[in-house]
């Protein structure tokens, strides 16, 4: 039952990484507009460069 | 919350008394703009290239992104661009917008509240996973010190989720106590404290049972039927702001003969209003210069252009078509007639929300039968134990949980999120959340006319009765003017060779063919005898005068969509603000008996209001400004896209095609909805049924409660997807 020891505090550590990267999704409003991402993933228009980067605004 | 919306400027007590166009005019100094336009038309993922590209393109603006999701786009852009340099723009690449007000305080509010409950479920989720993971181990028969470890970490991760994620229900429920209510929130709270504190004192004293992983589990179902309700009521929140966006909010004043651009809210009764053609009016007022047509199908149900000249009297949201007009203000702001119109909605509207939805009524017996249970249950271990605290606690804290409305918070939020969806692809919005319940008990159907059983759009019916020469004069005039009757006649003919074309407002067009004067518009204008339906009048240099007809184009699927509702055993009248000629041809054409013409706003409210009081529950479908009191005091109301943002916003459902057709099989779903919502209270009550006695007997464990708990949920969640 040793490997208990490591087993849990792996699947926690786990679950953290997940809660994590929930919260970051959250933050950086992923979940604003889920249609409009299903579709645009399918626009050819960002295939052979990204996009450029726009500068963030906090006001937005 | 939801029933606060529909009238945005009731909805928020804290705002100014006109706040979009005050904030509006208090950004303009800015340095940057920042616009919202709602993109009604926008569906696809070429749609948002489109749309973005051609923003983009104009110079000024920085970047411009479309949610979809919303049917919006947000443009960042310099201060010097508006939303009306943006707006013909997006027209011409064939996108309809409007501009709406950014600042509008509920949009970020009901962001901000949606992001925190998926906050909450998400945490809840993941809390879920690893303490039922911890949970199964102790279910297979961890013993001892390993037992105590694991309940430990379970109570590590429960008690900070618990504090966090069922904040909507604590709240929820101490305000209801705080009024002497029992909500359905109380017993969840009572659930989720007793349940996690009794789980603590047990870990505390290495005891067998620790409820951590139910406590969460709840927490987790209940916040997901949470959430599919919030998604439900942000819906019709959205549609609700674009009443702002009709309230043109700025208005060209002529002060001192100069053009200022102002917010409405500046303007002052007795200024000069200038209203281009193509135009709604900002403001009541009477015409003192220029000469015109308006058109107040949206306002009074009338198919045909009425002409305003000086000393005409015209209201706001009526629209200006073929001259400029100038006005003097009579009424402004929150005086005009729109403003009126909207604060009846107001008075109709909060009748509406008395309407007990089923899970209301389901909660209303249930909580107080769920405390008895649980109280019994401690008072009867306490007697039979003889004074065994702990283990009466237990008990009732086991029957809390097993009892708690996991099933019945999904129940009706599935179904509705299940129908919904797939009423919005057949083309309608389900804005209102009882609105599916209302709809399915529904027995008459109320019809407006224009606009919404026809288009509003006429279609010229006697073209044939014309020598082509006449008609090919008729066609190249009609060129000439934005006219709805000119427009229609467009493209009948090759147009003849007429010069000079000139447009007299508010009369119609002339020029010259073959050096000689034409005419077509009114009657008395063109010196021709008036024919009694709607038509347009032609004179040739000859002095023979020729008469167009027009007939309102039929909605698509109207036919259907009638023949639809008869055969469901629902009966149909039609109320109309337009004259009996065309009310009466259009009725027989459909096969409506009853139908009454020349009926005004509050005729129709006052028909509806006849009907609900002798116990009919109606459905009423209409589109114009002057149904919006119709459509509040109904049962349950559809208005199409293309009504007036008011009548959009007083309606539960919103036809967003232009057919009809999909009205009969709106009705049958909501019927099938309801059913569903029924069994799967049913579902919820069995499962009860015979988890509540185990409880009761205090044969629960923790493993019996997590798998009444979750295979309720799941069964009433897959039971909700059997609607479509």
């Amino acid at each position: 039952m040793e490997i208990l020891t490591i087993l849990i505090p792996v699947s926690l550590f786990l679950g953290g990484v997940g809660l994590v990267a929930f919260v970051w999704t959250m933050k950086s409003r992923q979940y604003d507009d889920p249609q409009g991402d299903a579709s645009r993933i399918l626009t050819k228009e960002w295939d052979d460069h990204p996009k450029p980067p726009e500068v963030p605004k906090d006001s937005s | 919350m939801s029933d606060a919306t529909h009238v945005p400027m009731q909805a928020c007590p804290a705002c100014a008394a006109a706040p979009s166009a005050e904030r509006l005019a208090a950004l303009a100094p800015l340095r940057d703009a920042r616009l919202v336009l709602s993109l009604p038309q926008a569906h696809c993922a070429a749609c948002m290239a489109t749309v973005e590209g051609a923003l983009q393109a104009v110079p000024g603006v920085r970047s411009a992104r479309v949610n979809l999701t919303q049917r919006r786009v947000s443009v960042d852009a310099a201060a010097e661009v508006t939303a009306a340099d943006l707006i013909p723009v997006l027209a011409r690449v064939g996108y309809e917008a409007h501009e709406m007000d950014p600042g509008l305080l509920s949009a970020t509010e009901t962001d901000r509240q949606g992001r925190e409950l998926l906050m909450r479920l998400g945490v809840a989720g993941f809390a879920m996973m690893n303490i039922m993971l911890l949970s199964v181990a102790v279910w297979s028969g961890a013993e001892d010190a390993t037992r105590d470890m694991f309940h430990w970490i379970s109570a590590a991760i429960a008690i900070p989720t618990v504090i966090f994620a069922g904040q909507p229900f604590f709240k929820s429920a101490w305000a209801s106590l705080r009024v002497w209510r029992l909500g359905m929130d109380v017993p969840i709270s009572l659930a989720l404290i007793l349940a996690t504190s009794i789980s603590l004192f047990e870990t505390w004293n290495s005891g067998h049972h620790a409820y951590f992983d139910a406590a969460v589990m709840l927490s987790f179902f209940l916040l997901a039927g949470r959430y599919l309700d919030h998604r439900t009521r942000a819906i019709a929140r959205s549609a609700a702001q674009e009443l702002a966006a009709l309230e043109v909010p700025r208005a060209t004043v002529l002060a001192d003969g100069v053009e200022v651009v102002r917010a409405i809210s500046e303007v002052l009764v007795g200024d000069l209003v200038r209203v281009r053609p193509g135009g709604r009016m900002p403001v009541d007022g009477v015409v003192t210069d220029g000469a015109s047509e308006v058109d107040r199908s949206l306002l009074t149900g009338e198919s045909l252009p009425v002409f305003a000249g000086v000393g005409t009297a015209v209201a706001a949201g009526e629209v200006n078509l073929t001259g400029p007009l100038v006005l003097r203000v009579t009424a402004a702001g929150r005086d005009s007639s729109l403003h009126r119109m909207a604060d009846l909605v107001g008075i109709a509207e909060s009748a509406k929300t008395r309407y007990t939805s089923l899970a209301e009524r389901a909660a209303s017996w249930y909580s107080p039968l769920v405390h008895l249970l649980s109280f019994s249950a401690f008072g009867y271990w306490m007697w039979a134990t003889g004074g065994d605290l702990r283990f009466a606690i237990n008990i009732s804290a086991a029957v809390l949980i097993i009892t708690c409305p996991c099933a019945l918070g999904l129940a009706v939020p599935a179904v509705v999120t299940a129908a919904s969806g797939q009423l919005f692809r057949m083309g309608l919005l389900i804005k209102h959340g009882t609105a599916l319940e209302r709809l399915a008990e529904v027995d008459t159907v109320v019809f407006d006319k224009t606009g919404t059983l026809t288009l509003g759009a006429p279609s010229p019916t006697n073209l044939a009765d014309h020598p082509a020469e006449v008609l090919q004069v008729a066609v190249a005039l009609a060129a000439a003017s934005s006219h709805p009757l000119a427009v229609a006649l467009k493209g009948a003919a090759v147009p003849a060779a007429v010069t000079d074309l000139r447009e007299v407002p508010g009369y119609g067009v002339e020029g010259l063919w073959n050096g000689r004067r034409v005419r077509l518009g009114r009657a008395v204008w063109c010196g021709a005898a008036e024919v009694g339906v709607t038509a347009t009048y032609l004179t040739l240099p000859d002095g023979s005068t020729h008469a167009f007809t027009f007939a309102d184009t039929l909605r698509p699927g109207a036919e259907a969509a009638v023949a639809g509702l008869l055969a469901q055993g629902l009966a149909i009248r039609l109320i109309s603000g337009d004259a009996t000629g065309p009310v009466a041809e259009l009725a027989a054409r459909l096969g409506i008996i009853d139908w009454t013409a020349g009926a005004l706003p509050a005729e129709k409210a006052a028909a509806v209001a006849g009907l609900m009081a002798a116990g009919h529950r109606v459905l009423m479908v209409g589109d114009g400004l002057n149904d919006t009191a119709a459509l509040a005091g109904a049962h349950v109301s559809i208005s199409p896209a293309s009504a007036l943002d008011a009548a959009r916003v007083a309606s539960d459902i919103v036809l967003l095609g232009q057919t009809m057709q999909a009205l009969p099989d709106a009705v049958r779903i909501s019927r099938k909805a309801t059913r569903r919502m029924v069994e799967n209270f049913g579902i919820s009550a069995a499962y009860n049924v015979i988890a509540v006695p185990l409880a009761l007997l205090g044969f629960a464990t923790p493993l019996a409660a997590a798998l009444a708990m979750s295979l309720s949920s799941i069964t009433v969640s897959l039971n909700a997807l059997r609607v479509r």
